[in-house]
Parts: structure tokens; sequence; C-alpha cells
């Protein structure tokens, strides 16, 4: 098992609460992810088990939904929004700012498995473009002085 | 002090007696459970459980000539009356707080400043159709908000807002809170319950209508975050008073999302009605275009919607009069670009967007959206070759109005616009092999 105890009765919990089991699928990854950073077969098939429903009907749900990286990424994933709102105010701009500042391109996880760079569409902060979500938590009306600080007191926390 | 430093006209909403959703947004206590009891919260709630039947809630909120602030502005007591009231079956309600359309970022306001008005309005829709279990489904990405609207679901029950026999009335009614995985096809309503039911969200085919049958084939309602917080005002002071602000076909007041080239980005509540040009200028909103450039374009009312050139701002913000104009209020979402942005990367913008978005369900938007990011970015790359802005709009007209979902008619009806309106920038693009403007702007 990958899902621990907690994660487990998590979902069991989430799942008691639905009229119909098979509802509890989203929580259920959602817990998932939250415990492991990503999804993958092995977890399908855990909570295929944990909710009681076909291993392919939660693969299946889970690959529509983006939110839910399907292979590992770095500790702290990064997501640009690069929607219009934020692109006028130098979203686009900011991305290659990342990418020289982390010394990756979009996409990519640097070496030392600490960041992630991905660009996502609007993520509803667009009055406080630009932005960008890292794991749960969302930065607003970011300049690069800002980011760059950031970006530094993140490495210094290792 | 706040999670999102962002800019709303709480203290201006506070003063108007018109004005109501946004009052206690700029206080951290709002989303405390006696605070929000304290200033009249869940009143409403209990004034409809002890002398109101579910016929007088849904006449009430089709007195105030409510309209849903999701996007299609239908009525919202018109909607709440097609649940059948002779169905054997559960019936269920639906909060739409999936806010993803580009530009909108109103609902997160309301969810992480003010959850129980959210909650209290829910569970007033609820009882109008006689829903004993109501969802809130709230995107994935919206962690903070999620953990606020959790707890305050939990208080809510604790203080037995919630619960089983609510205030000694004998009515029961559960909440559960739902997270998305990061769809914007998830807040069309289909799509919305297909996720819920833990399907992949791809839109169903209309009819059946989701109030006859929804989720689980049941009777559901699916309602926006500010089209319920606006019903709990309604319950309180009553439809006449609702009706005596915005205009005539459009009544009450609206969140909008401002973004963009404006020096206030920010989210505030008008009066329907409002002119779109002071909500651009005023310092109280907008306060002028970035830089002091010149206007360029707006669009009115998110992402989906067709855009408006300088001449067309001075109109007031409300369904009919943009529709008059050729648009759409949407979910009231204005984005503001000036003089020095190339219409094609906008279009470029929008469309990557609706593409990445499409669920894939119909042939129209799962392929059209896909050829039209491939025939954009290539005139915004300075390939494009004559005949180009003809093919593009010969696909836009094969996939509009031949879908299943309106997410098709969202993707081409901003890019149908932009070339009727900047048809020479498109020229110019393909005469010259490269755009007018640059396609991109500094991050500072
Ligand atoms: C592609 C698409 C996305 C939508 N996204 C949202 C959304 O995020 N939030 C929302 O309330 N309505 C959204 N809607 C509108 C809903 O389908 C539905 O009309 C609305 O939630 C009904 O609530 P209302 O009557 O209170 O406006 C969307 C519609 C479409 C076609
Ligand atoms: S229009 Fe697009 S999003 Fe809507 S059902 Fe068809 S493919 Fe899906
Ligand atoms: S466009 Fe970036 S958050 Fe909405």
């Amino acid at each position: 098992m990958i899902l621990t105890y907690e994660s487990v009765s998590q979902i069991k919990e989430k799942a008691a609460r639905y009229p119909h089991r098979k509802s509890a699928v989203l929580p259920a990854l959602t817990i998932a992810c939250r415990q492991v950073g990503h999804l993958n077969n092995d977890l399908y098939r855990e909570i295929s088990e944990i909710i009681n429903i076909p291993y392919i009907e939660v693969a299946e749900a889970a690959t529509f939904y983006t939110l839910f990286p399907k292979k590992p990424v770095g500790k702290y994933y990064i997501m640009v929004c690069h929607n219009i709102s934020c692109a006028l105010v130098g979203a686009d701009s900011m991305i290659k700012f990342l990418e020289e500042k982390l010394g990756i391109k979009k996409g990519e996880t640097t070496k030392d498995g600490l960041f992630t760079l991905h660009s996502v569409e609007c993520l509803a902060s667009c009055a406080t473009a630009p932005m960008l979500q890292i794991n749960q938590d969302y930065y607003e009306n970011l300049d690069s002085k800002k980011l760059s600080n950031l970006i530094d007191e993140l490495k210094a926390k290792e | 002090m706040f999670y999102s430093p962002v800019i709303t006209n709480a203290e201006a909403v506070a003063k108007s007696d018109k004005l109501h959703l946004f009052n206690y947004v700029e206080d951290p206590k709002q989303i405390e459970l006696k605070t929000y009891e304290s200033r009249g919260g869940y009143k409403g709630w209990k004034k409809v459980l002890s002398s109101m039947d579910s016929n007088a809630v849904i006449d009430t909120v089709k007195q105030s000539g409510l309209r849903g602030r999701g996007g299609a502005g239908f009525p919202t007591g018109m909607k709440w009356g097609f649940v059948p009231k002779d169905s054997p079956k559960p019936r269920y309600l639906c909060c739409n707080a999936d806010e993803s359309e580009p530009g909108t970022c109103k609902d997160r306001v309301l969810l992480e400043r003010d959850p129980h008005q959210v909650i209290e309005g829910m569970a007033i829709g609820s009882f109008a159709i006689k829903c004993h279990t109501m969802f809130l489904y709230i995107r994935g990405e919206f962690n903070h908000a999620i953990d606020i609207v959790e707890k305050a679901v939990e208080d809510a029950y604790a203080r037995g807002h919630l619960g089983k026999n609510i205030y000694g009335s004998g009515y029961d009614l559960e909440c559960i809170v739902h997270t998305g995985g990061g769809a914007y096809i998830c807040g069309e309503e289909t799509a919305l319950l297909n996720s819920l039911e833990g399907e992949r969200a791809m839109s169903r085919i209309r009819p059946p209508f989701p109030a006859v049958e929804g989720l689980y084939a049941c009777p559901t309602i699916v309602n926006n975050v500010e089209s319920l917080a606006a019903v709990v005002h309604i319950i309180n002071k009553g439809p006449q008073w609702y009706k005596t602000f915005g205009t005539e076909k459009s009544a009450g007041s609206k969140l909008v999302s401002l973004s963009g080239h404006v020096k206030r980005p920010g989210n505030y509540e008008i009066e329907l009605g409002f002119s779109l040009k002071d909500f651009i200028y005023d310092p109280e909103y907008g306060a002028g275009i970035l830089d002091d450039k010149k206007l360029k374009g707006v669009i009115p009312g998110g992402a989906s919607t067709p855009f408006l050139t300088p001449d067309m701002v001075d109109t007031p913000l409300d369904y009919e009069s943009m529709a008059a104009v050729g648009s759409m209020l949407g979910s009231g979402a204005v984005i503001v670009f000036h003089e020095e942005t190339c219409i094609i990367w906008v279009i470029y913008k929008l469309i990557h967007f609706f593409r990445h978005e499409s669920c894939g369900k119909c042939t129209p938007c799962r392929e059209g959206t896909g050829w039209l990011e491939k025939m954009v970015l290539k005139i915004m790359q300075g390939q494009g070759e004559p005949g180009d802005v003809e093919k593009i709009e010969d696909v836009c007209a094969n996939i509009l109005g031949r879908t299943i979902c309106p997410l098709g008619d969202a993707a081409v009806m901003p890019i149908q616009s932009a070339i009727k309106h900047w048809r020479d920038e498109w020229q110019y693009a393909i005469d010259n092999g490269k755009t007018k403007y640059k396609n991109d702007f500094a991050f500072r």
C-alpha cells in the first residue's frame, strides 16, 4: 500500500457521505495526490479497492483532470497562470524570468528535485495578476523582486 | 491580512442601502460564524423555515427579478420552478463554485471572505426545491477557500443551521463540499454533474434538463455562488427592495471583476446598469488605463464574450445593454487592453484556453478549437497566407451552434468579433509576415 492509514480513512469518510460511492473518486484522487504529490496506476488501483469500484473507472476519471500530475514533480510545483488577464501584465515574461532563475525550461524539474515549472490555465486570480500557485498556495500581484525573493526563500529553507 | 490582496469596494458597498454582497468582505472576522450571526446572518434561513413554504420562496425570488450570475443570466426563481413538484425522487442543489473563466475572480472573494452568506443562500435554495442534500462544487485549486468553506460548514452544523431537524422545524439538510480537479468545463452545469458523479467531466446532451434529470438522474438545480448569496438578501429585505435598483430587466447588483490594463484591477459590486466607461475610468474603480495609454478594446463579460471597441464602452453594464451592443454581461468580468496590444495575440491566448479546456465530446469543438489555435498561431508567428482569415471564419461558422454545450460558441464568438473589429490588423500580419504590435508584455 502506498496510501497511508490516514489517507485511507479520509477517503472512506468522504465516500460514506455521498448518496453514491463513485462520487468519492475526485475527493479520493485529491487526497492521494496530496499525500504522494502525483498520481499513478498503483494509486488508482488502491483507490478502486477502497471505494469499491472498478479500477478502470478511477483511471478514466483521473486522466481527465489536469490538476493532478501523472508523474513525479519537484518539491515545489510552480504553476504559472498564462491566460489573458495575467498575460496582459507580463505572465509570459514571468515564465521566462523563472526559466532563467531556475535554469530549467517550462515543463522541467530542477536537478536537485526542488522545483517543477508549468504554465496553467486561469486560477481565478485575474485581478491580482500576474500570479502563480506553488503546491497549495497562491502568490498574487507579483513583480520580479517579490518573485525573486520568494524563490530564494524556498531555496534557503533546504 | 487577507489571503488574497485583491481590491474590493466594500467600503462604498457598506455605505449604500442597495449594494449588499460585499458589505463585510474587508472584515477578516466575517468568516467566523458568530460575527456573521451578529450581523443578521442565518435570519433569512430561519425566516424561511419558520414562516414560508417552498412555493413562497420561489415566488419571492421570481418577483425579485434575480437572474443567474454564472454567465447565462437565466431567471433564478423560474429555474427553481422547473423542478417537478410531484417527483418522488430526491432533489439536489449544487452551488457552482468552479469559477475558472479567464477574467472572472469574484466568487472566490465570497468563498474566502464571507462563506456563510453562500451557505445560507444554498440552504434557502435547497428549501425552495425541497432538497435535503446540497453540494458545494468548488474548484480544486482553491485550497484556501476550501479550508474556509469546510470550516464554515462544520460550524454551521455545530450551531444547528444545518443537519437534522433544523431549528426544530423538522427539515433536514446535509451539505457536502466537493472539490474539483482543474477543468474549466466542470463549470458547465451538466459537466459539473458528471464530475460530481465521479465521471469524466463531459457535458450532457439536453434534454433532459438537470431540473428534471440531473445528479444521479434526479431533479437538480445548479446555481452560481453569487446568485445564491443574493437570495439571502432578497429573502431578508423583500423582492420589492431588490427591484428598486438595477434596471427593469436586470434587477439588483452584480459583482464584476476588473483585470488587464487598468490602474486599479479588482472586484467590485455595482448596481446593474452602471456605465462600463465609468467602471474603467472612475478613480473608485479602474482609475483609467495603465500608463495612461489609449484604450484599444474591452472584453466585458469573461473570456467567452465578444469584444467592445472604445466607441462602444459608453454602455451600461447590464444584460440587455450588453446584448444590444453585440456582447454579453456573462459572468461579470471586464478585461481591458490598451493600444499597444496585438489582437491576434489576444485571440491566441483565448483560443489556446478553449482548446485546452474542450471536453472532447463533440467533434466541431474538439477538432475545431485545435485547428483554430494552430491557424491563429501561424498568423501570429508571421507565417499567415492570403485566405487564412477566411479559413478561420469558416471553421468558426462550422462550430457556432453545432456543439453539445456552449463552450464551442464561447470559443468562436471572440474570434469572430476580433476579425470584425480589427480585420486590418489580421491583414497586416499576413501582408507583412509579422504582427503590427508585439506579442508580450514586460514583467515588472
Ligand atoms: C464552459 C462553461 C463554463 C462555465 N463555468 C461556470 C462557472 O465556473 N461558474 C458558474 O457559476 N457557472 C458557469 N457556467 C454556467 C453554468 O453552466 C450554469 O449556467 C450556471 O452555473 C447556472 O447558475 P446561475 O443560473 O446561478 O447563473 C459555465 C458554462 C459553460 C458553458
Ligand atoms: S462544445 Fe466542447 S466542451 Fe462542450 S461538449 Fe462539445 S466538446 Fe465538450
Ligand atoms: S487569467 Fe490568470 S488568474 Fe485568471
